[in-house]
């Protein structure tokens, strides 16, 4: 019989499709795990919503959840229950460490520009002298930031 | 179909033309930047329009794909706004920011709802399009800060204006014109709006496009 620990574990050696430094569980992506019978339920927020790894991420599930001998069953929440603050300390720090800058927490109000454009810390050298090169990025969850102390660009997790 | 179909068809319908408008920028905006943000933006606007197609098509009892793509142009509930074909920077920032501004009084309303459902996803669709907003404002303060900026940007608002009173139902539409008045430092006029289901000729044409992969398929192909 498996057991929802079990499962947990088969997830975070699930590595994220387009930043694979970091699993699922690290992200915090996974709101649920239910195990009745031989059906084992999951539940799970996209990131962004038009984040194409959305299918990847659910096939990759339920395919662990098969190989412990359970029907998956994986859903996808389509409400507001994630966050970038439900990213893992253990996440945050395996971004960094890959040369992603980690979101910063959430701010209770509207998420202003000049948040974007001031003291982020360059994941290479560590110097706060860095700038919002642009919002955008090579996927929806991440902008493009410049570090001017060791002159490197970077990429940091949108914070939402 | 249910007063609750025709408002998320309708918001859904926005989304997905204006992403596919969007992604017209993908490879030839003014800048490599710009490319990006278009792309990324497009991407996120796609998103969206599953994500309540899927509500829908629940509701329907058919899928997320059979509403974006197998309906007829004239089924469609866009507003004339985003299916308008503007490849010329300044009526591109110009629809994006009036488009993002009516979006964000669109989603305050829904955010209020009762339906648990399109409350939850209005407050997730909302956090992305902070984003957009914010890209939206900065290029409203960059053309602002030239005299010929200034006047592109007034001719494109001027222009497009009945077309974004469109994408708002009509108790909506004051908080729009006294936003747009304020931010963009001009009066505005009392015109009718463009209103939803009146298609402009370019979504045909835009139609044809997005639709000719999935309508050469044979039936029941699988994607």
């Amino acid at each position: 019989m498996v057991t929802a620990d079990q499962v947990w574990e088969v997830l975070a050696e699930i590595p994220d499709p387009e930043i694979p430094v970091i699993s699922l569980v690290d992200l915090g992506v996974v709101k649920g795990v239910a195990v009745d019978n031989g059906t084992v339920r999951v539940d799970f927020t996209p990131t962004f919503m038009g984040c194409p790894a959305l299918e990847v991420m659910q096939r990759a599930m339920e395919e662990k959840i098969a190989e412990l001998g359970a029907v998956p069953e994986v859903r996808v929440r389509l409400d507001d229950s994630w966050s970038t603050d439900d990213i893992t300390a253990e996440g945050r720090e395996k971004l960094r460490v890959a040369g992603f800058a980690p979101p910063t927490p959430r701010p209770a109000g509207r998420i202003e520009l000049v948040q974007l454009q001031r003291g982020f810390r360059c994941p290479y050298c560590g110097s706060t002298d860095t700038k919002l090169e642009n919002l955008f990025g090579p996927t929806p969850c991440r902008s493009i930031r410049y570090c001017e102390s060791c002159r490197q660009p970077f990429e940091q997790f949108k914070t939402i | 179909m249910s007063d609750r179909t025709d408002l998320l068809l309708a918001f859904a319908d926005d989304e997905l033309i204006l992403g596919w408008r969007n992604s017209e920028w993908t490879g030839i905006a003014p800048f490599l930047e710009e490319d990006v943000a278009f792309s990324s933006i497009a991407q996120n606007e796609i998103g969206h329009a599953r994500a309540l197609y899927e509500l829908a098509a629940a509701e329907l009892g058919t899928t997320a794909d059979e509403l974006a793509f197998d309906r007829k142009p004239e089924e469609y509930r866009s507003a004339p706004l985003v299916e308008l074909r503007r490849l010329e920077w300044a009526r591109t920032i110009a629809r994006h920011w009036l488009y993002e501004t009516a979006d964000e009084i669109r989603l305050a309303a829904l955010k209020a709802s009762d339906d648990q459902e399109i409350a939850g996803l209005a407050s997730k669709i909302d956090r992305e399009e902070a984003y957009h907003r914010m890209h939206a404002e900065m290029w409203i303060d960059r053309l602002l800060a030239t005299d010929e900026g200034h006047m592109r940007l007034d001719e494109a608002v001027g222009e497009l204006w009945p077309y974004a009173l469109g994408v708002l139902d009509e108790e909506l539409r004051p908080e729009l014109k006294a936003r747009a008045q304020e931010r963009l430092g001009r009066a505005l006029p009392d015109v009718e709006a463009k209103p939803r289901g009146v298609h402009e000729a370019e979504l045909t044409e835009l139609w044809e496009e997005m639709t000719s992969v999935r309508r050469s398929a044979p039936p029941g192909a699988q994607w």
